[in-house]
């Protein structure tokens, strides 16, 4: 194992004399903002996606919609994420002629995407809850949107909040792709460290650790909150 | 009260109501009855617009509900509904199923006239001779939900569960469920109740305590719309009774004349299966 050690003292040499660990902050930043920020816009577009495809859909406005927001939700699944972000970077922007980091354009890549999933995630969260939730409100005079407010949705949370971790989870490593448009995540940060030593095996085990940590990290807090909202299922 | 006009419901191809018309009078306790799949839920769905009619019309205190565009939620609150399954809102305790709707429309009708109140206050400092009145604001918030609480405990009495005002719908048996649904629907004081099969999905031990509870409303005079197979409660309470098969109303009258002197064959046959 002594060539174990000297890969260990390389990489030391690398990751705090040679300043590595300033990239892998910048890295470790990028990855937890492009993962936070990300999915806090995908809430927002899966929100906006699910309140459209439960609606009631006896009126042409509602149909259109509807419809649009298929379309969207089939071009996101339907496609990689790697694909989308390089669309995005290399396709798009330089069409409508805007200049934008690496970085925010991963965010909204990111937003938009999980957008497609937590729609899915808060439709079926919905649907879940048994119809006569609705009918019941409906009946004693409350409108569509009051029903669903007071009524529907406080109980499709329960449904929705334990499988959206999941979601974070997954955008924390997917985002191990930003690389692909040059933005700087923890995956770059290593790589950095690691062929400035010519020393790869030390670098890419931390870098798996840290993500562990991240991860379980996050699955812990989900457990927590889930166990809290069992216990009000049961009631006082 | 109710007035049903040609009422027609069709799901696609399939005809469930042909052409329905009837008339339910104030303090009337009409029982509806019949073999499954006769349309007798659906037809009791239509009187408050849970299902909207394919076509006819549905004319209630004078105003003909199934017409897309009247408020259909102001004039439900006028009609209490209870379900088979209860449909209970699991995610409030029982008390707050009570109260939920009168407090959410009695604070609506609160800012509305609040609002208008300014509104016309702004009008007349600007010398417009509008000859609106101010309304009068008789409660506030607070007070509402004080008096939405009152009403709410005093009907939990009614049906001797004040002790359970607080637990959430989980934790009652079916035949307690049944009775909050009902006096849920109570705390919006209806002209008529509606029952969609109340006692199908009980337990044969708690029917008895859900039909006492609609005996005593029957005895106070309410209208009631009743969709059941309970034909002992039929024979007891009902002023009268309607008997549906495929669509239609084939037969109507009082429970004695309908139960011992059925006319058509349908009814005898059913009643010889049922009784």
């Amino acid at each position: 194992m002594g060539n174990f050690d000297r890969k260990i003292e390389l990489f030391k040499e690398s990751f705090v004399d040679g300043g590595g660990y300033k990239t892998v902050l910048d890295g470790l930043q990028n990855t937890i903002l492009i993962a936070v920020v990300g999915l806090l816009i995908g809430i927002v577009i899966g929100t906006f996606i699910a309140t459209i495809r439960v609606l009631p859909k006896y009126k042409t406005l509602p149909k259109v919609l509807n419809g649009l927001c298929s379309l969207y939700v089939g071009l996101f699944r339907g496609t990689p994420i790697v694909v989308q972000l390089l669309v995005f970077y290399y396709v798009m922007l330089p069409l409508i002629g805007i200049k934008m980091a690496a970085v925010t354009v991963a965010i909204w890549v990111f937003g938009m995407n999980s957008g497609a999933y937590i729609s899915e995630i808060m439709r079926s969260g919905i649907m879940s809850v048994d119809i006569g939730q609705m009918e019941g409100g409906r009946a004693v005079g409350l409108s569509y949107g009051v029903a669903m407010r007071k009524i529907v949705i406080p109980q499709a949370v329960k449904n929705i909040l334990p499988t959206l971790g999941n979601e974070f989870i997954a955008l924390i490593k997917e985002t191990s792709v930003v690389s692909f448009v040059g933005a700087t995540d923890l995956y770059v940060a290593f790589n950095y460290i690691g062929s400035n030593s010519y020393e790869f095996m030390v670098p890419y085990l931390v870098m798996a650790l840290i993500y562990i940590v991240i991860v379980f990290a996050i699955s812990i807090l989900i457990k927590i909150m889930e166990r809290s909202l069992r216990k009000s299922d049961r009631g006082r | 009260m109710i007035e049903v006009v040609n009422l027609k419901k069709c799901y696609g191809d399939l005809t469930v109501l042909k052409d329905i018309n009837n008339t339910i009078q104030k303090g009337e306790v009409v029982v509806v009855i019949g073999p499954s799949g006769s349309g007798k839920s659906t037809f009791l769905r239509c009187l408050n617009c849970m299902e909207d009619p394919t076509s006819g019309s549905i004319i209630f205190n004078g105003v003909d509900i199934a017409d897309m565009k009247v408020d259909i939620n102001e004039h439900r609150q006028k009609m209490g509904m209870v379900f088979q399954h209860f449909n209970l809102f699991n995610n409030k305790t029982v008390i707050e199923n009570i109260m939920l709707s009168p407090i959410y429309v009695e604070t609506r009708r609160l800012k509305k006239a609040k609002s208008s109140n300014v509104k016309l206050k702004i009008k007349k400092a600007f010398g417009s001779k509008i000859q609106k009145e101010i309304i009068e604001i008789s409660k506030t918030k607070s007070q509402i939900k004080e008096d939405a609480r009152a009403n709410a405990l005093e009907l939990l009495k009614r049906i001797g569960l004040e002790d359970k005002a607080d637990v959430y719908p989980s934790q009652l048996s079916g035949g307690q469920k049944q009775r909050v649904a009902i006096v849920r629907a109570l705390a919006m004081n209806p002209d008529v109740m509606l029952f969609d099969e109340p006692t199908s999905a009980l337990d044969p031990e708690m029917v008895g305590e859900v039909l006492d509870v609609m005996k005593s409303l029957a005895k106070d005079g309410m209208t009631m719309v009743v969709v059941t197979h309970e034909m002992g409660f039929a024979k007891e309470v009902a002023s009268r009774v309607l008997f549906m098969d495929e669509g239609n109303i084939i037969e109507q009258g009082a429970p004695e004349d309908v139960f011992s002197n059925p006319q058509s064959d349908r009814l005898k046959s059913f009643l010889a299966k049922v009784l």
